[in-house]
């Protein structure tokens, strides 16, 4: 078949951001701020990416609701939920600059639950001292994603609706354009710029209990990958402790865990708070130590310590992971959250009204009367697009990321609500980072036909078979191998396994067929995210057999604990010059000592001022 | 439970057919769920929207036996046991293909909206508002852009090609009403309500609240309130006379016609 490259459709850009959730539009906002020509383009309608699911809230140490907070504590709590695998900078950064990107929102018209005193009101949730995560309601990323999206359009943004990027296009090294396809017509189109910000998010749909939606399909990670991107970090994939378990075809969709930081509890089915059980050394100073003393915490107690309910989420979800090994599970392969009996009825529904809502209607729960049913969920990315921490640069000149698609703000555990706030922080660096990058830039890059006629041929081909794979059939083929291989808990063996079970999917993908012609199918498309779920599967598979110890979201029978080694520790996936993927074991850069000592202070001697006075 | 009939519209913008399915249906399900199903092993090249699942991203918009609705919100044991299922996209937009339609037309009238203008923060740097202040805008900021009230709007669904002229819709009346009452915007939209979103074409008929899925008060919250600012700003004899008693300036002329006069 001879292809024409000429005849496809050029549109131009300084910039094009691919994704349209909380980054990919914090980023956008930030380069039409400069002046650049800015594209976004997104896979699904604008206002409906990931983003917009978001719950429970966006955290910023703004010391509203306890005046004792502020970045230092942020900053250790974000290391400590992240065991220490945090790049230090990155975590600096954004407990640093996430107030007055919240306070920003506000100026652009968000409105967010308010203190008495009229100002931002901020709840509990696990793993963070104080009460940090700016919130409306249990709808926050609404709230975000609406703010971003009513002042964006007004800012000369263009934007490219239903338009999936299917390859990186490259000048030498650095970044020329991508290869994009409009769902609605099928039609293939150019994107020429000089810099590319991805804020495409993860990839959760390569397991089948998931709160992912299907644009999460780690297209943002693979096609980095492709263009010579490092990845970074991929085996940690955060299990969120508590998704939905019933009925069946709404597994995974996922409950906030702001239940929890308005006073839900977890039971077994013999009625037992079982948290208390599973404290870690880590916490334990930190954590109340009874029944009594969590509760004088939700009243109000200052001197009482937090219920271990708010541990961090890998903790919470290998507890409820055991409970149920253990045949103390619930009904439906979970265990009990219980808020019913612990808050008044109509406080439930005014603080969590979409819970009560979704419980109501897809379980026919009423969570005001009854306990929920939940277990894992898998949630979120820490691992993704290896960045530079200050101008969110990857190793491709040019070539941007953000949001859950990059990596190293998190390391081994992201603290919920530290993500909203990631993406506005760090898609605000990114639009910074890739103006500094154009303005530096010589001579414009050139996109290569070459490349993009050899792209476009593989894409259509699934079509143009005669008979081949079912690509729905595919995908569950390869869910049920990530579940049974890299799930929760993980062993060598199991690992092994998977491997070879995907390299069988990837021979398997090269036939795949989707019948029908282009536009608008649901078949096609899932065929070409497939691509990317299966790059995307085997770096988290084979980062996760390399990672011999036990550590955040990271668990490994054959080897439990934190090693004192690991820490030290980055797990690198690249291409090979052989097209084949290459993990490696790399030095994780030290931080700045004032840092090192802010997080590992006692916090008593953090907050007299005995350690990192000096340090702004 | 059991095998269950589907009817599902499928074609483009040239025309369709409803196409039957006979589909396994397990407890617990959604209409969404049994779309998949279908998806995947009967018509893999069947176009929907959904994203979350959950009634939370206003995608999955279309008609389910006549009645607009969310498919991720509607079980299927809502229905009768022997009942046909029918789906077809909202009638109100173009159709691009089988249940997916072309909404761009609402991003349209998103634009035609001047965005929110703060007053300047507190000298500490803060702005204030107490949540009783902001309880009603938080009941309009609840909108997950769904279009189902745009869909059953007859206004709307009347429309004949008059794009500037036209409604901006329930929905974006109650963006309108959001930043009116937003209480640190200090625009005025007034003037543009009546003359160029069409206020007054609403007759209040109240389809929309009735349909949406956040229970947003759209007319009783929202459309009223506005209707009762443009009757205050346009025709109430005593605030225009106490107006001109007092030389106090209220806008009456939309932008366009400010700039034009200039
Ligand atoms: C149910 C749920 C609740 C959550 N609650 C919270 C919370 O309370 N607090 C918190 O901090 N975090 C929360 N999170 C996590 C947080 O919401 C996400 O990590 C975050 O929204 C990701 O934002 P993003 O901007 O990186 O990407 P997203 O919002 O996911 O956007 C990705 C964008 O990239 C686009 N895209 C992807 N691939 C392509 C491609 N190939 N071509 C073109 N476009 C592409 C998509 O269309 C989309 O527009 C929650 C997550 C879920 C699922
Ligand atoms: S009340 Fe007004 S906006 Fe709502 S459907 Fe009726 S005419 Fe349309
Ligand atoms: S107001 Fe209600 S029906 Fe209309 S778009 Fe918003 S959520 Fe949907
Ligand atoms: S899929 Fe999001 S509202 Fe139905």
């Amino acid at each position: 078949m001879s292809l024409d490259v000429n005849e496809i459709q050029t549109i131009e850009h300084d910039v094009l951001v691919i994704g349209a959730g909380g980054a990919g539009l914090r980023a956008a906002i930030a380069c039409s701020a400069h002046k650049l020509n800015t594209g976004v383009l997104s896979k699904s309608l604008l206002g409906k990416a990931h983003t917009v699911m978001a719950e429970g809230g966006m955290a910023a140490a703004m010391g509203n609701v306890d005046s004792r907070d502020n970045w230092k504590v942020h900053f250790r709590d974000t290391m400590r939920g992240g065991k220490f695998l945090n790049v230090w900078r990155m975590a600096e950064l954004h407990a640093k600059q996430a107030p007055e990107r919240v306070r920003e929102l506000e100026e652009w018209g968000a409105v967010f639950d308010r203190t008495k005193e009229g100002l931002i009101s901020q709840r509990n949730f696990g793993g963070h001292r104080y009460p940090r995560l700016a919130h409306v309601g249990d709808r926050t990323g609404l709230e975000l994603i609406r703010s971003l999206q009513d002042h964006g359009i007004h800012q000369g943004i263009d934007f490219h609706m239903e338009v999936t990027a299917l390859e990186i296009l490259k000048d030498g090294d650095r970044v020329a354009g991508v290869l994009a396809y409009r769902r609605e017509t099928g039609r293939f189109v150019i994107y020429k710029c000089k810099a590319i910000i991805f804020a495409t998010g993860g990839g959760g749909k390569a397991w089948p209990v998931t709160s992912n939606s299907w644009e999460y399909t780690g297209d943002g990670i693979a096609m980095a990958y492709d263009a010579g991107a490092e990845l970074m970090d991929l085996e940690f994939t955060q299990f969120h402790p508590t998704g939905m378990v019933w009925p069946l075809s709404v597994r995974g969709i996922l409950v906030t865990e702001g239940v929890r930081g308005d006073g839900g509890i977890l039971k077994n089915n013999k009625g037992e708070r079982f948290m208390f059980k599973y404290i870690s050394e880590r916490f334990a100073p930190e954590t109340a130590a009874t029944e009594e003393e969590a509760n004088r915490w939700l009243a109000g107690d200052k001197t009482a310590r937090r219920p271990p309910e708010l541990l961090t989420r890998d903790e919470v979800a290998r507890a409820i992971t055991a409970e149920v090994k253990a045949g103390r599970g619930s009904p439906h392969g979970g265990v009990f959250l219980d808020i019913a009996s612990r808050v008044p009825a109509d406080v439930i529904r005014r603080k969590l009204p979409s819970m009560y809502h979704q419980f109501k209607e897809l379980a026919e729960v009423d969570i005001t009367k009854e306990p929920m049913e939940v277990g894992p969920t898998l949630h979120y990315f820490m691992g993704g697009i290896r960045v530079d921490a200050d101008s969110q640069m990857s190793t491709v000149p040019g070539l941007f990321a953000c949001g859950e698609c990059g990596a190293g703000m998190h390391g081994a555990n992201r603290l919920g609500g530290n993500s909203l706030s990631d993406l506005i922080v760090f898609g605000k660096l990114a639009g910074d980072g890739a103006n500094d990058y154009i303005k530096g830039l010589g001579s414009p890059p050139k996109a290569n036909n070459e490349q993009i006629a050899t792209a476009v041929r593989r894409a259509t081909e699934i079509l143009n078979r005669e008979k081949g794979t079912n690509p729905y059939i595919l995908h569950e083929q390869l869910m049920e191998t990530m579940s049974k291989g890299v799930g929760i808990v993980r062993v060598k063996e199991e690992l092994e396994t998977a491997v070879t079970e995907l390299e069988k999917l990837k021979v398997d993908a090269q036939t795949m067929k989707a019948p029908g012609a282009s536009q608008y199918n649901p078949g096609w498309h899932e065929a070409l995210s497939m691509r990317s779920l299966l790059i995307t599967s085997e770096a988290v598979t084979r980062s996760a057999l390399m990672r011999e110890e036990s550590r955040g979201a990271h668990t490994r029978l054959d080897h439990p604990g934190e090693s004192a080694e690991w820490v030290k520790y980055n797990v690198i996936v690249k291409k090979a010059a052989d097209g084949n993927m290459e993990v490696e074991k790399r030095p994780k850069p030290e931080g700045h000592a004032a840092l090192v000592a802010i997080a590992n202070a006692k916090i008593e001697d953090l907050e007299s001022g005995k350690v990192g006075a000096d340090y702004q | 439970m059991a095998k269950r009939l589907f009817k599902v519209w499928r074609g483009n913008a040239e025309g369709g057919e409803f196409k039957e399915f006979e589909v396994q249906v397990d407890p617990g399900m959604v209409v969404l769920d049994v779309l998949h199903r279908i998806q995947t092993h009967d018509a893999n090249d069947l176009a929907l929207r959904w994203n979350c699942k959950a009634g939370k991203c206003g995608s999955c918009s279309m008609e389910i036996n006549g009645k607009p609705r969310l498919a991720c919100m509607t079980r299927m044991n809502s229905f009768s046991d022997t009942e046909t299922i029918t789906c077809q996209p909202m009638k109100t937009f173009p159709v691009i293909k089988d249940l997916v339609c072309d909404v761009s037309f609402n991003y349209e009238q998103n634009k035609r909206i001047p965005k929110f203008k703060p007053k300047p923060r507190d000298a500490d740097g803060q702005y204030r508002m107490y949540q009783e202040d902001v309880d009603r805008v938080q009941e309009f900021r609840k909108c997950i852009e769904c279009y189902l009230c745009q869909n059953v709007c007859h206004v709307l669904r009347d429309r004949d090609g008059r794009e500037q002229q036209t409604f901006i819709g329930p929905r974006f009346m109650i963006r309108v009403a959001s930043l009116e009452m937003h209480p640190l915007d200090t625009d005025d939209r007034i003037p543009e309500l009546k003359k160029e979103y069409g206020s007054g074409m609403c007759n209040i008929t109240r389809c929309c609240t009735e349909v949406c899925p956040e229970h947003i008060g759209i007319t009783d919250n929202g459309i009223i309130p506005l209707k009762e600012r443009v009757v205050d700003r346009f025709y109430d004899p005593v605030a225009i006379i106490g107006r001109k008693l007092l030389g106090r300036k209220v806008r009456t002329k939309t932008r366009a016609e400010e700039e034009g006069k200039k």
